[in-house]
């Protein structure tokens, strides 16, 4: 069943379109990666599927009860959040924001719920300490577990390795592979590194300004597009 | 004399009540204001206050009634402008808060001419307060500080992620204005005692020094209410004991709070 589709959507900045006829669907426990080069639309893509910018045309649909406020998002770091003065408890436990209606004060579930999240992250012997100290690496984990904190389906990440090292790129890549594989949470991941999206992605998504492959990783793999991103090299 | 004395004179009470409360208020909500890189809109809207403050004098209104939504408006503006990314922010505060500069002192010296109202509304005079306006003082950051620890949950969520707040449903631009609403009270609050050029002083200050000692959010706000207290009574004292001039005093304790901080963050 999708958990998500996106017909023909269309998105524009003052009239000027920068990305066209986008048409996918996405399933429960999928994990897809969309690809492209700079400015080719998926930034512009994740903030319509998040509901910050409503598409010129087409339209975004959501399936299977999830709400727009219910998906996962782990945004790229910016510079205020680098030296922030939080705690990382703090910091996951503003994830169950979406869960507060109309309470004025986290309980006793988000608690719980936070706490569940940092040790699925391997990181709750971190909790009490500052955001600002973690490395690079520990500061993904603690986004993401903030992330899941705000969802049960759908976790949509946007360059969740960039600044990290290889190590901990890596370790980041097994994190959501797993929670994608054992929670069966669907992915959307936006990233650079095509060859480590068709390793970890069920499915592909290649922009440029328009959609230029959406399918299965195994049929990107095999594709011509794929051939001249990659460079030649095989995958 | 001594210095329990101070608390003997009835303008003194008046300066000490408000001035702690708005001290609470600027602390608090400091900490987001810098944390979202949003000082600047504190400075500007003091100068805005000094310009409406001035036209309140000159028309015989009361000064509260008339800067009040004059600011809370200059907030909003100023809040709308940094978020179009059309003209750049801190050049559009730079040219409302001297335009609104200019616009009061040309008011003042045309009606009463440049005399010691406008060092008092430049540089803070404790003995501005009238009794309406402490009472309307002492509500109005009552209820900045309700509103401010009600919604902290909320609020923290807007000022350390923006995006995130925004795509799980948070009405960010509904928290922002209303930081920039109450932060718009507390300087109109705060300016008459604190001085136009000083105001902004107590909203950064403490916390600054608050970021150099404590490292988790609440840790944070906490800490810069706690020195923004003890400074603005400290500083008062020293202005009493010293005979200099109230705002300056306290901005001067804030001064040293903050070099001190520096000093002690920098050894841990």
């Amino acid at each position: 069943m999708a958990i998500l589709k996106c017909e023909n959507a269309s998105f524009s900045y003052d009239g000027v379109c920068v990305l066209e006829d986008v048409d996918f669907s996405l399933n429960a426990g999928d994990y897809l990666c969309v690809v492209g080069e700079n400015g080719s639309g998926k930034s512009t893509l994740i903030k319509g599927l998040l509901s910050l910018k409503a598409p010129a045309k087409g339209r975004i649909e959501l399936g299977d009860g999830l709400r727009r406020s219910e998906i996962g998002y782990l945004p790229q770091q910016t510079e205020i959040q680098r030296d922030f003065p939080a705690s990382v408890r703090e910091v996951v436990l503003s994830g169950c924001l979406n869960s507060l209606g109309g309470r004025l004060f986290y309980g006793e579930e988000e608690k719980r719920r936070a706490r569940e999240n940092l040790e699925r992250m391997g990181v709750e012997e971190l909790k009490d300490r500052s955001y600002q100290e973690l490395s690079g690496g520990q500061q993904q984990r603690v986004l993401l577990a903030r992330a899941l904190c705000a969802t049960k389906k759908l976790l949509l990440l946007d360059e969740p390795v960039t600044g990290l090292d290889p190590v901990a790129a890596g370790e980041m890549y097994n994190l959501i592979k797993l929670v994608n594989l054992c929670d069966g949470i669907s992915v959307i991941m936006v990233t650079h590194d095509i060859h480590e999206a068709v390793r970890y992605a069920t499915h592909i998504l290649h922009l440029g300004h328009r959609q230029l492959f959406f399918g299965t990783s195994a049929e990107y793999k095999r594709s011509a597009l794929a051939r001249r991103f990659l460079g030649g090299s095989a995958v | 004399m001594s210095l329990l004395s101070m608390f003997s004179y009835h303008f003194m009470q008046r300066a000490l009540l408000v001035g702690v409360l708005v001290s609470l208020c600027a602390a608090l909500l400091g900490v987001s204001l810098v944390l979202k890189r949003y000082s600047m809109i504190g400075d500007g809207l003091s100068h805005v206050g000094f310009g409406a403050l001035a036209i309140a004098s000159a028309f015989h209104l009361a000064p509260l009634a008339v800067a009040v939504p004059v600011v809370v408006a200059a907030a909003i503006v100023l809040l709308r402008i940094r978020g179009s990314g059309r003209v750049k922010g801190d050049a559009a505060i730079a040219i409302i808060s001297s335009s609104a500069l200019a616009i009061g002192v040309i008011v003042v010296s045309v009606t009463s001419g440049m005399n010691t109202e406008v060092s008092s509304y430049l540089f803070g005079s404790i003995l501005s307060l009238s009794r309406g306006d402490t009472v309307l003082s002492v509500i109005l950051s009552l209820a900045v500080i309700a509103v401010f620890l009600l919604l902290y949950p909320r609020l923290f969520a807007v000022t350390f992620d923006e995006t995130f707040a925004r795509a799980t449903g948070a009405r960010a631009e509904l928290y922002n204005t209303l930081l920039a609403v109450l932060t718009a009270i507390t300087v109109v609050l705060g300016m008459r005692m604190m001085g136009a050029l000083l105001i902004s002083s107590l909203i950064i200050f403490p916390a600054l020094s608050a970021m150099r000692l404590c490292r988790s959010f609440r840790g944070v706000i906490l800490c810069a209410a706690a020195i923004s207290v003890v400074c603005f009574v400290l500083g008062m004292a020293a202005s009493f004991a010293f005979e200099t001039p109230s705002g300056a005093s306290v901005v001067v304790m804030d001064l040293l709070a903050f070099a001190i901080c520096s000093l002690a963050g920098k050894k841990n």
